[in-house]
């Protein structure tokens, strides 16, 4: 095989950030027809890899040739005149525009649209029965669901005659059923002699569709291996760079009292739509309720009105004491009071101030709290710094410097500064939204390790991810919500990623 | 990991930013056939030069530290209040009203009684804005900047109509009774055997601006209060995921800002007019807008920007006086540094952050050993 052109040969590549080496010194050759994978960590350089390689970013060093030929790419122009088509993880599409305006957009062939469109149809009907790529060319954007605007995003570069197509973590909005189709597509643009790479942190999927992977970490390539000749825990260390169990060690759930009970609970936002249907549970001391769906099925909402800054209709009781969920008398601070900790599901935007330092970020949301408190009006920041590096030591965040601002802290040390701060409160109640996304495999380890320890200390602890791998291996039991709704309820060994997918699909087939 | 050292970022950019606006300042005055090193010797002699042109400078700054802090306050939750000079005129009423309507025994107690009056009435002009942002989305800049224009049609009103003497022919009010003049430079430091001028208009206020500086510092970065300001001003979501109030915020924010910019009649109405006239502020509300950015919202920045536009003023006023540069020249100078150290703020820090990386890169190559995992 390696007498053959590579599709894409990238030679020496090397990106600094600043004082960060997000590249260093790369090389990797894709053959054509192959599905390659590439697999790293967060932060180990694979989006900006293919950044340099789309023409976003310019190469501080390294060459580039595409089948054969040293091409320079200085802009996403040039990256499409290649033959390179990306589909990004943020899709890019024009929510009301039809699927064909979206196809042609950037690609129009004269002034007016009428004959372009009309090409466009034609291609796209043709590409549809090819590649098993269905999408209603006149439907909108918004109208259609997240599947198929993805599939828009691969016709959009089919339709710029695409050779060489990136997908940049393409599974992350999918329910299994439509991560396999979107595999399906991608087996059948292989056999058409197209070139793909796949950009994931998923090892499953890896293993699954790959003929070939490189595995990143730090910037850095470490291996490439062929994917019939390796394994799941060896690509784990690779990206690692030691040995990582894959599998959470739990002894079975000893569930005590409900403490949180919830009964009907609606959602509706400023739009007019019902993101919760009334939707009713409860959660046991000393047990973990995990919610799998796909994202935006209302799993978000959920988590915000139990933790008080998202408007709902409907009861709430912890300890059997009623909660407020209309937020007219209730707010984040007073769920606090009451015993419930949140670990929101974006630290950036919500769980932390990126700005703030480690120490201000500890005290974010109990900052009332008395121990914090010099005066009525003023806060005890020398109590705070010295509480804080307590924390960060117990929590193993790295550096354990309670004065550096928490942009600077890697994502994993970020989330594991959000759980220090919400598990060492010793909640009755820890809501936990996708608690390991975009943390590396190690700190993944630690944080299951952690809110496991928090579950068999008798506490409660409500769990939200996407992840389905995690849900059934961390809860002990699964609730699936499907817009708005629950569709059931299983238990993690007797139940598969199959038949979780169903439900994820708003299939409620009660399995027989 | 921070692009380059903390006093790069507060002294070396305003720096560089200051001499390029010197440096175009310097070929304007060229191209008028005038000697630039000459103008800026005028000037700065102009503005620092005795105790009297050192009364005009301190006087100024007293005004620009005032609505400077008001706008910085403001930011710090990521409001931007335009409205500094509306809120500034309308202070000036409080005063006019306290002072002309209530009589007093001492000009303490008046003093006293005008920063609440000035604060009161420059907070509640700064109300209705906060609220139109905080419960109906309108955007503050909108509402502050016609805000600006209320204020000034209310004063007008206010000044041909019910509170002009009657006879006056002058847009103003009466003079402020005697026992409301509060100390200047001269009365205060004669106290201690010093002499200063007795003309210039720098006067006690100016200690209450150095108090309002010392107390926005511990506001905004010792109270839970000031916490939650700045916590909102960088993340409204997380403000509400900590289950801080936006409403709240928004309003309190605003209200300290409109009453700071309030305070600063204190300065020019009372110390220094002693009466209210029309337009009392003199576009000093703007100007708190450059103070507030160039020094970086910080009480400290704050002075020390204060300052320095309050020598440009007082030199900038000396220059047209002694010189034939026209006074549009002046306003052409001191618009070029609000420019270069306000607006143009990124076109000096970005090349000098890649410098400052270039320069970090080159002696440690590889300056990652292994800090997270």
């Amino acid at each position: 095989m390696t007498d053959a052109t590579p599709a894409i040969e990238l030679r020496g590549i090397s990106k600094a950030f600043g004082p960060v080496q997000a590249n260093k010194d790369i090389s990797i050759r894709v053959m054509p027809g192959t599905i390659h994978g590439i697999i790293g960590e967060n932060g180990a350089g694979k989006s900006t890899l293919m950044s340099i390689l789309y023409g976003f970013y310019k190469a501080d060093s390294g060459e580039i040739f595409i089948n054969g030929k040293k091409t320079a790419i200085p802009d996403s122009q040039a990256a499409i005149e290649a033959g390179i088509g990306m589909v990004f993880q943020h899709f890019k599409l024009v929510e009301n525009f039809t699927v064909l305006e979206n196809v042609i957009l950037g690609a129009e062939d004269g002034m007016l649209l009428r004959p372009s469109l009309a090409k466009a149809r034609q291609q796209l009907k043709q590409l549809a029965e090819e590649y098993e790529l269905s999408v209603d060319p006149d439907a909108l954007i918004e109208d259609i669901g997240v599947g198929a605007q993805q599939r828009v995003e691969i016709l959009k570069a089919l339709y710029r005659k695409a050779d060489i197509l990136i997908l940049d973590e393409p599974t992350g909005v999918l329910t299994p059923a439509e991560a396999d189709h979107l595999f399906r597509i991608l087996e059948n643009l292989k056999r058409e002699g197209k070139t793909i790479i796949l950009i994931t942190h998923k090892l499953r999927e890896i293993m699954e569709i790959t003929d070939e992977v490189s595995v990143m970490r730090r910037g850095q390539m470490v291996g490439h291996v062929s994917t019939a000749n390796t394994s799941p825990p060896e690509l784990a260390e690779l990206m690692v760079g030691r040995k990582v169990l894959l599998r959470v060690d739990k002894k079975p759930a000893t569930p005590g009292a409900p403490v949180l009970q919830v009964r009907d609970l609606k959602v509706t936002d400023d739009k007019g739509v019902h993101r919760l249907r009334g939707i009713s549970f409860e959660v046991r001391a000393g047990e973990i309720l995990g919610i799998a769906g796909v994202a935006g099925n209302g799993q978000s909402e959920l988590l915000e009105v139990l933790g008080g800054y998202e408007r709902g209709t409907g009861e709430i009781l912890l300890n059997g004491q009623p909660i407020d969920a209309t937020l007219r008398h209730s707010n984040g601070r007073t769920r606090r009071e009451s015993g419930i900790s949140h670990v929101p599901e974006d630290r950036q935007r919500e769980g932390l101030i990126m700005d703030f330092s480690a120490w201000e970020n500890i005290a974010f949301g109990y900052h009332n709290a008395p121990e914090y408190q010099q005066s009525r009006l003023f806060m005890k920041n020398a109590a705070i710094r010295a509480a804080t590096e307590e924390k960060m030591q117990k929590f193993d965040v790295r550096p354990p410097n309670p004065l550096l601002a928490a942009k600077n802290f890697s994502g994993g040390n970020q989330q594991k500064l959000v759980l220090a701060r919400e598990i060492d409160r010793n909640p009755d109640l820890l809501l936990v939204g996708q608690p390991t996304r975009g943390v590396d495999i190690g700190a993944i380890e630690f944080i299951h390790q952690q809110i496991v320890a928090l579950r068999d200390a008798g506490k409660a602890i409500l769990l939200v991810s996407v992840e389905l791998d995690e849900i059934m291996s961390l809860a002990d039991r699964i609730a699936v919500m499907f817009d708005g709704r629950i569709m059931g309820e299983r238990l993690p060994d007797k139940t598969n990623a199959k038949e979780l997918g169903l439900l994820m699909a708003g299939m409620s087939g009660e399995a027989a | 990991m921070e692009k380059m050292p903390k006093w790069a970022d507060v002294i070396l950019i305003p720096v560089i930013s200051l001499l390029l606006a010197g440096i175009i300042s310097a070929l304007v005055i060229m191209a008028i056939g005038e000697d630039p090193v000459k103008a800026l010797w005028i000037m700065v002699d102009g503005a620092t030069g005795s105790a009297y042109n050192w009364g005009y400078t301190l006087y100024y700054t007293t005004n620009f530290i005032f609505t400077g802090l008001a706008v910085a306050v403001a930011f710090h939750a990521r409001m931007f209040n335009i409205g500094g000079d509306g809120q500034a005129s309308i202070g000036g009423l409080g005063v006019a009203l306290v002072c002309i309507y209530l009589p007093w025994p001492h000009w303490s107690l008046a003093l006293l009684a005008a920063a609440v009056g000035s604060a009161l009435f420059g907070a509640a002009f700064a109300l209705i804005p906060a609220w139109l942002q905080a419960k109906r989305g309108s955007h503050i800049v909108i509402t502050t900047i016609m805000f600006n224009f209320i204020g000034a049609a209310l004063l007008n009103y206010l000044l041909v109509g019910p509170l002009k003497p009657m006879g006056s022919m002058e847009p103003a009010t009466g003079k402020f009774p005697k026992v409301t003049s509060i100390p200047n430079f001269h009365d205060i430091l004669g106290m201690f055997g010093i002499p200063f001028s007795r003309g210039a208009p720098a006067n006690i206020s100016f200690f209450i601006a150095i108090a309002a500086c010392f107390a926005v510092w511990a506001l905004i970065w010792r109270t839970r209060l000031g916490y939650e300001i700045r916590a909102f001003g960088h993340s409204e979501p997380a403000a509400k995921y900590a289950g801080i109030n936006p409403t709240r915020i928004i309003v309190v924010s605003m209200l300290i800002s409109g009453a700071l910019a309030g305070m600063m009649s204190l300065n020019n109405v009372m110390g220094e007019a002693e009466r209210l006239v029309l337009n009392s502020t003199e576009g000093a509300g703007f100007i708190g807008i450059a103070v507030a950015l160039m020094g970086r919202s910080h009480p400290f920045g704050v002075f020390l920007a204060a300052l320095l536009f309050g020598a440009l003023y007082q030199g900038g006023a000396i220059l047209s006086q002694d010189t034939n540069i026209p006074v549009q020249l002046v306003l052409v100078i001191q618009a070029l540094v609000i420019l270069f150290t306000g607006a143009l703020d990124n076109m000096v820090r970005m090349p000098l952050e890649k410098l400052f990386l270039a320069l970090r890169r080159k002696p440690a190559p590889a300056p990652k050993p292994t800090p997270a995992e």
